[in-house]
This record gives C-alpha cells, sequence and structure tokens, in this order.
C-alpha cells in the first residue's frame, strides 16, 4: 500500500493547513503538488514564467518543505512554475533553497527538466518519430525552431528515475498532472490501474471531495484498488464527486492518455467505505507499443494594443453594432492612408463587451445592455505597429457620430493613455507525441544537495 | 419550453487542454437526467455551438446523471481570435436552450 498526500490542486491555489497537519500525522509516503497547467493559456509557456507570484508559490511552498521535513517522506512538484520550462523549475529550485536556509534545513533535491532544444525536436521530426494528435496543427522544422519553448510531458518513469536518487525534495519540470502521484505506487508494485486513475482523481486535490476548495486529500493505493479520503473538517467524497471528477477538464471521461499507455475506467467501481472515504476498484492500465511523451510549444504570434471605451448613450447603444461597424471601415481606410498597411498586415477586431465579447457568432441573446464596452484589440508584427495602428484608433473610439448631422459626441475612456501594450502574445504550436527508445532520452535529471 | 438550466443542477464549460472544450450537464436526478438524455440532441448541441456534428463528441452517462459534449475549439487556446481562455462561455450558452 501506498499513502499520498495532495495538500490542492496546485502550488498557489492555497491549502487548509489543519488538513494538511492531520495528513503529516498520518504517516504519508509522498506528497505530491501540481504546479501548473496549461489552462491559463500559451503566455506563461511561451515567456518560460510562473502565472503565480513568488510571494504566494514561497509561503505555500515554505508550508509544504517543512511538513515534508515532519514526515520524512519526498516532496514533489511536477510543472514547476506553471509551464514546466528550465527557466521556472530553476526559479522555484532559487525559492526552495530560500526556504531552506530560513527553516534552516537541508535537503538533497532532484531537479528533473523537460524542455526541449528545439534542434532536437527539428531532428526527431525529420526522424519520423513526431506524431500528431487528432486535429494538430500542421508542423515543420522552420515552425518548431520558431518556438520559444517546447517541452514534453514526463510520465511515471521519469518520476521514479528522480525518487530513486533518494531525493527528499523532486523538482520537476513540465510532467503530466498524474505522474507525480502515479509513480511512487507503480514503482512498488501496487495496482498500475489503479495508481492512474487515483492519480488523476487526486490531481486537483479536494475538488473530487464536497468541499472543494478545502484542498487536501489522502490516497491509499493498494494491490487491488485505491481509497480517496478528504482531510478537511466537513469535506466528504461520496461515488458520485469522486467519479464525476473523470469529468473534469477531460474530453474523453473514461480514457486518459499518458506516457507508455492509457488508462480506461470504464470497468471501474466506485463504493462508500462510510460517509466520507471512497473505494475504487476495476480501473485497467493498458500499456502502448511505443513509448511517447507529448509536447507543448509556443511561439510569438504577434504584438498586441488593447483600447477600451465604454459606452452609455442609449442611442449609441441601440446602434452599437453598425457604429462599431462604421468605425472598422473608417479606420482601416486610415490606416492604410497614414501607415500604408492592408488589412492583412495587422488585425484589428472591436469586441462588444454586453453584447457578444464572450461567444461572438455563438451567441442567441439579443437584449441590449444599459451600456456597451467597446475593445479594441490590435495585433500586429511589431508592438510599435501596433501601438501605432491603436492611435489611429482612439478619436473614432473617443468622438466618432453615428450620423454626419450631429454634435460630436464624446464616450468614456477608463485609462490615459487609452492604448495598453500588452507585448508579444504567443501561441500554442504542438500538439504531438515524440516517441523515446528510452523514457529519460528528452529529459535530465541532478541530484543537488542542499 | 422550459431552458435547460431550469431542468438540471448545473451546467459546466471548462478546457480540456489547449485543443477541446468540454461541456457537462449534471442533471441532478435520474428524471432529468432522462428528459436531458432524450430531448437535446447532438445535431441541436452541434448547430448551436457551430461546430461539425462528426467532431462533436458525447457521453451519456447514466451512473451519473450526466450528459457530457466535447468540441474542437473553435480557436486554439490564447489565439488572437480566442475570445474565451478557460472555456467558460460554452455553458451558459448551452444552459438556455430550450428542451422539451
Amino acid at each position: 500500500m501506498t499513502r499520498i498526500l495532495i495538500p490542492s490542486g496546485a502550488l498557489g491555489l492555497g491549502y487548509d493547513a489543519e488538513a494538511l497537519a492531520r495528513g503529516i500525522a498520518a504517516k504519508p509516503d509522498l506528497i505530491a503538488i501540481d504546479g501548473g497547467s496549461t489552462d491559463s493559456g500559451p503566455s506563461y509557456l511561451g515567456r518560460g514564467v510562473s502565472k503565480y507570484s513568488r510571494s504566494g508559490t514561497k509561503a505555500e511552498w515554505k508550508g509544504l518543505i517543512a511538513a515534508r521535513a515532519e514526515a520524512g517522506c519526498p516532496l514533489v512538484i511536477g510543472t514547476a512554475g506553471t509551464c514546466g520550462t528550465d527557466s521556472t523549475v530553476e526559479w522555484l529550485y532559487d525559492i526552495t533553497l530560500e526556504i531552506l536556509s530560513e527553516l534552516g534545513l537541508t535537503a538533497r533535491i532532484a531537479v528533473l527538466k523537460s524542455e526541449q532544444p528545439k534542434e532536437q525536436v527539428a531532428g526527431a521530426l525529420a526522424a519520423g518519430r513526431i506524431a500528431p494528435l487528432p486535429h494538430a496543427p500542421a508542423i515543420n522544422a522552420d515552425l518548431v525552431r520558431s518556438t520559444t519553448h517546447i517541452v514534453a510531458l514526463a510520465g511515471a518513469e521519469q518520476i521514479a528515475e528522480a525518487l530513486k536518487t533518494g531525493a527528499d525534495i523532486v523538482i520537476a519540470g513540465r510532467t503530466t498532472d498524474t505522474a507525480i502521484i502515479a509513480a511512487l505506487p507503480i514503482m512498488r508494485g501496487d495496482h498500475a490501474g489503479a495508481a492512474w486513475h487515483a492519480a488523476k482523481i487526486g490531481e486537483c486535490g479536494a475538488l473530487c471531495a464536497t468541499n472543494p476548495q478545502s484542498g487536501v486529500i489522502q490516497i491509499d493505493i493498494d494491490s487491488e484498488g485505491f481509497t480517496v479520503t478528504p482531510l478537511a473538517d466537513g469535506a466528504h467524497c461520496t461515488p458520485h464527486t469522486v467519479s464525476a471528477h473523470m469529468l473534469y477538464e477531460n474530453s474523453d471521461p473514461f480514457i486518459l492518455y499518458e506516457p507508455g499507455g492509457h488508462l480506461d475506467v470504464t470497468a471501474a467501481n466506485y463504493a462508500a467505505l462510510d460517509n466520507t472515504r471512497v473505494r475504487v476498484t476495476g480501473s485497467e492500465w493498458v500499456p502502448s507499443d511505443n513509448y511517447t511523451v507529448k509536447l507543448e510549444g509556443a511561439r510569438v504570434a504577434g504584438f498586441q494594443t488593447v483600447l477600451l471605451a465604454t459606452v452609455r448613450d442609449r442611442r449609441y447603444v441601440e446602434n452599437i453594432r453598425p457604429w462599431v461597424d462604421d468605425i472598422s471601415t473608417r479606420h482601416a481606410q486610415r490606416v492604410s492612408n497614414r501607415m500604408g498597411l492592408g488589412p492583412d498586415a495587422y488585425r484589428c477586431e472591436l469586441r462588444i463587451i454586453g453584447v457578444d465579447a464572450t461567444l461572438g457568432a455563438l451567441e442567441t441573446r439579443a437584449e441590449y445592455p444599459a451600456e456597451a464596452g467597446v475593445m479594441g484589440i490590435i495585433t500586429a508584427e511589431t508592438q510599435e505597429q501596433a501601438n501605432e495602428i491603436g492611435k489611429l484608433l482612439n478619436p473614432f473610439l473617443l468622438h466618432h457620430p453615428l450620423t454626419r448631422e450631429e454634435e460630436q459626441p464624446t464616450f468614456a475612456f477608463p485609462f490615459s493613455p487609452a492604448e495598453i501594450d500588452r507585448g508579444a502574445i504567443y501561441e500554442f504550436c504542438l500538439n504531438h507525441v515524440m516517441e523515446l527508445a528510452d523514457p529519460m532520452d528528452a529529459f535530465s535529471l541532478e541530484v543537488r544537495d542542499a | 419550453m422550459p431552458e435547460l438550466f431550469s431542468i438540471v443542477e448545473k451546467v459546466r464549460s471548462k478546457n480540456a487542454g489547449p485543443f477541446w472544450l468540454t461541456v457537462d450537464i449534471f442533471c441532478g436526478s435520474p428524471a432529468a437526467y432522462a428528459r436531458v438524455a432524450s430531448g437535446l440532441s447532438s445535431a441541436r448541441v452541434a448547430t448551436l455551438f457551430k461546430v461539425d456534428p462528426a467532431t462533436l463528441k458525447r457521453f451519456d452517462i447514466a451512473d451519473l446523471n450526466v450528459v457530457k459534449f466535447s468540441l474542437l475549439r473553435p480557436a486554439i487556446q490564447g489565439t488572437a481570435t480566442d475570445r474565451d481562455m478557460h472555456g467558460a462561455g460554452w455553458a451558459p450558452l448551452l444552459a438556455e436552450i430550450e428542451i422539451n
């Protein structure tokens, strides 16, 4: 049996300190926490930076390092610093050194890196070792070289290698959310299907329980199945809350692909042990013929400038669509006249907040609001160009009349300057897997005694 | 005809990675589940979402009283044309569909 303590769904989301202490008292074999996700968009991977604040990350990580020292078991973080690039692994490593020094502790730290040199990925592509997942964007060597960062998602095998070093703390680059939980039970010979299924249920912390914000859960994996126990006061797991978690952020609630195979929970059985704990059996792990790891990559997709105006005049709100369309046409003419840029050289979109900014063409409601926001989003090849196009849009958003006869109107600008430069924007450009002869081929492991 | 949200417990939409969206209808009871499973055709949902019906995945999960749809994102997450980084908007869109 292997007992894994999961403090929360991600470092940065906070956890219940009392529940964590309860988990430590129950002597876990490993503490696992996820450090990232693609869910906040491509900018973090594109830039190789963390979404969460350094101060918040440090405070939470400090609590876990102290808890680990008390428990005497390994502490593993996957996808350190949101995106799991080498830069965010080193960022968290630096924070770790500060914390150890402040607490007067020492630790053996295993650093597992997942970032992929572009030339190696281009080489793997040329060698036919990279395959698209369904509906993946088309790629070639030039696109691979145009990325700012590429990471491979480590699985249980690479985490196992890190644990074999005898590390107290494992700081891993990009991993699957589940690998950090599944690795140890698999190493110890527990049921592989149960280990992966437990990992998927546990990877968001107490999201699989009735009190999702409480964070801390404990999972016991054995030779036949696993048991989930939420540790916060008042948190309960039921067969419904646990099985429903397979729906979460999963396009298929029964199948989960991982490096080296897939999890199939079609035949899983969920049973209440009491009003808090749930027992799960019948999960199946299906090994694959080839060992593949998923790749994530991001690249610069232009530079943006954003403007926002709010329109409160009822006649303008009622005519907001033709007003915005007229501005779009006139602005495009002005950009062409003043800057010599045709419509293919940049993108300017005016989204109407209060009408259809969220859904665009999918919107089905037609009522008009008390006021509308008009958000101009300009994407161009350089920041200077985007800002210049924004400055040409500014007078229209401020003063453009619905008809030629009326006095010049004025609309509300919340900011000065009205143009907000957003810098580079990024796009995810890989949805592919890379075949490896050995799971460690695309990863590096280093032990640092601190 | 009532709107979907008025007969179910919750409708939730999220990204499932940067390339997919997933929308879960938690019906809350076997009766509501039966009504949604039989009264909400995949064709209507594909039309509402403006997606090719062939790419729309559907899971009817009686054990959970859940009907789930997964679809390719119309814009890859975070690209210039993406309006909704986390896929929040698909839930209210589906929640307002009329149901028999």
